[in-house]
């Protein structure tokens, strides 16, 4: 292929992908998450909690029924968000990638067809779409020495991502500050997130800084993964454990299964702030990932 | 924790029986309704165009195809957060005749006591799980207000619609509240 010819060519597999990627990501359910969830169920059987074991088995029956008959597997076509790692040597009109996935949501909800959610924020009026003004959102990634492309696709969920939460805690109120809040959100979240849930945790950097810390957290980090600094890892564990010991259980009918895990991502702040970001993540934890090589070979993954 | 298989319209007596953790399934005709639906009803004040007497309705916004002839089919139909419906509950009961609302994430104390006074319950589905509601659903038998696309009023065939959890029954009591109560005595200990 010429090099003009691959130019054009990728943005047409960028819009298959993207498409693929969402409808691929509403149907099945990532292997870490089933892994987790499966748990659960053993953990509320070995409790006896008759109500919290009928939940989990409710929902692993319903993701082996959209296996099975190939149907979505929640209602909630959510929002649209792709993170895209991009090799350094790749030569990419950046643009043009964007314009690519915008049309992949497009095509997404008209040829499976998808529920639209996408309405402006004062008229409420539908685009019909799943796209509109910063919609899909886009986060580009640069990769160092690489000419490979990756699209992570995730259709967040609406229950799940109306429980977020911000606070700037004072340094002072150091670490204990940060749990605390973190369980005040649980609390505040109650059973509206779809628990058993994945707790999306950003740590410092500034305001929005932190809350796109919570969410790489809550949506594309994986359930059982462990933050690589050591310090942090054990305050994923901590809160991890605190959190399943509310007892507020799946679908907060109580139980011991209110977490499949604890994702915390952070990055230096100010001297004067203690930044603490909530994005919570549903049982369904959706998720797609493809790469696509230099030779525009398309490879699905977890 | 007793299992019940219950037949719509249902009877205030059928509905006073239930109590916490019982589980339900559900045959016959159920109405979707969602924020816009009830919007209209309520503050626009447009009178629903359905009889809602011994209704159980789910909350919920499918997703759907129209068919030739104006027909839809079902693509996925799940269940929404309860909460944000919550002041519109009331009124269902009242003013409507409606016995049960299923939904997810519960109901906050105006509705529990409207569930008490009225003789109506709160029955939890798996939120999330609507491949399983999907297939549960028989057929979509009629639609109203289509302008409010997804947000209609829906009426809906079921067979063997559940589990559903009996979380708000008729006697002032809600598992959602006994459960956050355990919770922030548990959070003082853990915090």
């Amino acid at each position: 292929m010429t090099e003009s010819g691959m130019a054009d060519a990728i943005y047409d597999l960028v819009e298959q992908t993207g498409r693929d990627l969402y409808i691929k990501a509403l149907k099945d359910i990532p292997a870490d998450v089933r892994e987790a969830l499966a748990s659960g169920l053993e953990a509320e059987k070995r409790d006896g909690n008759r109500t919290a074991e009928q939940v989990m088995f409710t929902i692993l029956e319903n993701i082996r029924t959209a296996d099975r008959l190939d149907m979505l597997v929640c209602q909630d076509t959510g929002t649209p968000v792709f993170k895209v790692r991009i090799g350094s040597r790749l030569r990419i009109d950046v643009a043009r990638l964007e314009a690519a996935l915008r049309r992949s949501c497009e095509r997404a909800t008209r040829e499976h067809p998808l529920r639209s959610n996408s309405v402006h924020p004062l008229t409420r009026k539908h685009t019909g779409t799943n796209t509109g003004e910063g919609i899909p959102i886009v986060k580009l990634q640069f990769v160092p020495d690489s000419d490979g492309l990756e699209i992570q696709m995730a259709p967040k969920g609406s229950g799940s991502e109306n429980m977020s939460f911000l606070k700037m805690l004072n340094p002072a109120e150091g670490i204990q500050g940060i749990k605390r809040f973190v369980l005040e959100c649980i609390f505040e979240s109650g059973a509206q997130p779809c628990p058993p849930m994945i707790v999306g945790i950003g740590l410092g950097g500034t305001s929005d800084l932190a809350m796109n810390l919570a969410k790489e957290a809550s949506t594309f980090r994986k359930v059982g993964s462990s933050n690589p600094d050591q310090e942090v890892a054990a305050l994923e564990r901590e809160l991890l454990d605190k959190v399943n010991r509310t007892g507020l259980g799946p679908q907060g009918l109580g139980g011991a299964t209110t977490a499949l895990a604890v994702n915390i991502e952070w990055a230096h702040t100010h001297i004067t702030q203690n930044p603490v970001a909530v994005n919570i993540q549903c049982w369904r934890g959706e998720r797609a990932a493809a790469t696509i090589s230099a030779e525009g070979k398309v490879t699905f993954h977890g | 924790m007793a299992d019940h298989l219950l037949e719509t319209p249902l009877t205030e007596a059928a509905v006073r029986q239930l109590r916490l953790e019982d589980t339900v399934r559900i045959n016959g005709a159920i109405f979707g309704i969602r924020d816009a639906t009830q919007i209209r009803i309520f503050d626009e004040g447009v009178e629903p165009p359905a009889d809602l007497r011994g209704a159980v309705c789910l909350h919920t916004a499918p997703g759907v195809r129209k068919l030739p002839g104006g027909r839809y089919e079902k693509i996925s139909i799940g269940t929404t957060t309860s909460t944000r419906m919550d002041r519109f509950v009331p009124g269902l009961l009242e003013r409507y005749g409606v016995r049960a609302i299923v939904g997810k994430g519960g109901l906050l104390q105006g509705s529990i006591d409207a569930m008490q006074r009225l003789g109506g319950v709160y029955l939890a589905i798996v939120g999330g799980a609507a491949a399983l509601e999907t297939l549960q659903i028989e057929e979509i038998e009629q639609v109203w207000w289509e302008d409010l696309m997804p947000e209609c009023l829906w009426k809906f065939r079921v067979r063997d619609f559940g589990p559903l959890i009996v979380a708000i029954d008729s006697r002032g009591q809600s598992l959602y509240q006994q459960v956050q109560r355990q919770v922030a005595e548990r959070i003082q200990g853990l915090g």
